[in-house]
């Protein structure tokens, strides 16, 4: 399954929209050696306009509100929305807060969202969030 | 001419939104502006209108999620003393070995972060790789590597069992073994020597007007440190002395690699701590009220104000805390983190430099939060949009014509 299922290489880009640096922290180690997802050409990009996956961290600030949707727009189809973090899912711990704009789905109504859950997630979790974004990714490649 | 390179608030890697506004003649920067709170969640607000004092501890454990030890130890330390709460000795010194476990973790991060700024990713990596050694650690010893959920009012709320002491031994063994390789790395290699040397200057008279904190100022060679200056929890009996650089090389200049040696030597600090604290921890109870209703309606009846400062990974932590006699929240909360102090020395150290440094110097304050992605440089009306690779582009390729 993993081999065939690798041929094409996600490229992530990483939206911090508010977020505690737990989930990014635990982003860049599921990168880093221990986990190291890049052997299988997963890899963060510096730009939306090279990303197949967008990861979002945080409970979306209203600061940052309509710069997530700008990235959101400025990234080619097919693409999908990894929400990492608990946050980034139904505000956690953060929830009622005045400056919250989030959660991500009230942002970008009707996107291609996968849910990696967790505060913050284990960088194993993070790996199957990505996994389960490029099955749907291929899916759609075959339509 | 002169123009103006906004950068942020969008940037890949491991960065919190911020924005700066640089103003340019060529590439010598001549003015540099902050504009923070993209990242404001309000936390505060939701200590004083929506949470118990209990739930605030694991709120405050998510205004930072590097360093997720030093906010909920510090807001327990305010409230222990608001309401007059003492925690057994075996806790204190439990506190201090979280503590310095994650200024491990902290400072290593930091390491591979500044390493990817300058262009040295390989760096990045085995940095990263040392660093999965102690997250074992925290992860054996709290059940989770990044937030620990481990203080509690008066205690801590998991012992360090005999078992994991000899596994905790272990890691401090590697970490020993490691340092010599670490060192050698960032302090001999000639790129980052180059990179790093006389760049980003802040000097000891503008970091003491600025009242920069933790291994910024120390780089500078003020001798502050809260654990030497105002000890707290067990550091009474560690003896902890501030690091300045010239413990090393004999000189200090203030600049990026003496911020790297700084860190270097607390890395080296803090295993020490750890070992000593091992041998002498006491035995004994880990909290002082088990029931956390009954702790609850302690603090709910308390009345008083207290301030406890924290030395933080990034530097001196600062929480205030008011509790009010029937008020079910915390009264009053403040917080200041060290990284809010710590940025205006941003000005100081970029002035004069190039773009090519905004990465390593900024990253050399060890930020909470940082920049670089989408960069418009507007010169002669036309708009040039630099992203975060055309940035570190830009830092490699001075690397390289360093080298030749």
């Amino acid at each position: 399954m993993i081999p065939k299922a690798f041929k094409r290489a996600l490229w992530v880009f990483h939206v911090n929209s508010g977020s505690c640096n737990g989930c990014d922290i635990e982003i860049i180690a599921a990168l880093t050696p221990r986990y190291d997802v890049e052997r299988f050409g997963i890899r963060l990009v510096g730009s939306p306009r090279h990303a197949d996956v967008i990861a979002f961290t945080g409970p979306v600030t209203s600061d940052m509100a309509d710069k997530v949707k700008r990235i959101y727009e400025q990234t080619p189809d097919p693409k999908v929305i990894l929400v990492v973090g608990s946050c980034g899912i139904s505000g956690g711990v953060f929830h009622e807060s005045y400056h919250l704009e989030g959660p991500i789905e009230k942002i970008i109504p009707g996107a291609k969202c996968f849910y990696v859950p967790g505060c913050p997630p284990r960088p194993e979790a993070i790996i199957q969030g990505v996994i389960k974004a490029w099955e749907f990714l291929e899916g759609v490649e075959k339509k | 001419m002169k123009y103006e390179v906004p950068i942020g608030p969008i940037h890949p890697a491991l960065k919190e939104p911020i924005m700066l506004k640089f103003t340019l003649e060529g590439e010598r920067i001549v003015d540099v502006d902050v504009i923070a709170s993209q990242n404001h969640r309000g936390i505060e607000w939701i200590g004083m209108n929506r949470n118990n004092p209990v739930q605030s501890i694991y709120l405050s454990e998510r205004i930072c999620g590097i360093c997720n030890f030093c906010h909920p130890a510090c807001l327990v330390m305010a409230v222990e003393e608001a309401a007059g709460i003492e925690s057994p000795e075996r806790a204190e010194y439990i506190r201090v070995i979280q503590g310095e476990l994650e200024r491990i973790h902290s400072h290593l991060l930091w390491a591979g972060v500044a390493a990817h700024e300058l262009g040295f990713d390989s760096l990045l990596h085995y940095v990263w790789m040392v660093r999965e050694k102690v997250m074992d650690i925290l992860e054996l010893i709290n059940g989770n590597r990044v937030t620990k959920a481990i203080i509690m009012y008066g205690g801590v709320r998991r012992d360090i069992k005999d078992e994991h002491i000899p596994k905790i031994k272990r890691m401090l063994d590697y970490y020993k073994q490691a340092f010599g390789k670490l060192a050698k790395l960032f302090l001999e290699d000639k790129t980052i020597k180059m990179r790093t040397r006389e760049i980003g200057i802040l000097p000891y008279e503008e970091a003491i007007k600025l009242a920069t904190v933790g291994p910024t100022v120390r780089a500078s060679g003020v001798k502050k440190d809260v654990r030497q200056d105002m000890p707290y929890f067990a550091y009474p009996d560690f003896e902890v002395k501030a690091i300045t650089p010239d413990m090393l090389t004999g000189e200090t200049i203030g600049d990026t690699y003496d911020r790297i040696i700084v860190r270097l030597l607390e890395v080296k600090q803090s295993i020490e701590i750890i070992e000593q604290a091992l041998d002498e921890m006491p035995p004994g109870d880990i909290l002082a009220e088990p029931k956390i209703i009954k702790l609850i309606n302690q603090i709910k009846k308390a009345e008083g104000e207290a301030v406890a400062r924290y030395e933080a990974p990034r530097g001196e932590d600062i929480h205030y805390v008011k509790l009010k006699s029937g008020f079910e929240y915390l009264y009053a909360w403040k917080v200041r983190a060290p990284t809010y102090i710590n940025i205006l020395s941003w000005r100081p150290m970029l002035l004069d430099m190039q773009i090519a440094d905004i990465p390593i110097v900024a990253a050399s304050i060890d930020p909470c939060l940082s920049c670089t992605n989408r960069v418009v440089i507007v010169r002669n009306n036309k708009e040039e949009i630099l992203t975060a690779d055309d940035l570190h582009r830009l830092s490699v390729k001075k690397t390289r014509r360093l080298l030749r």
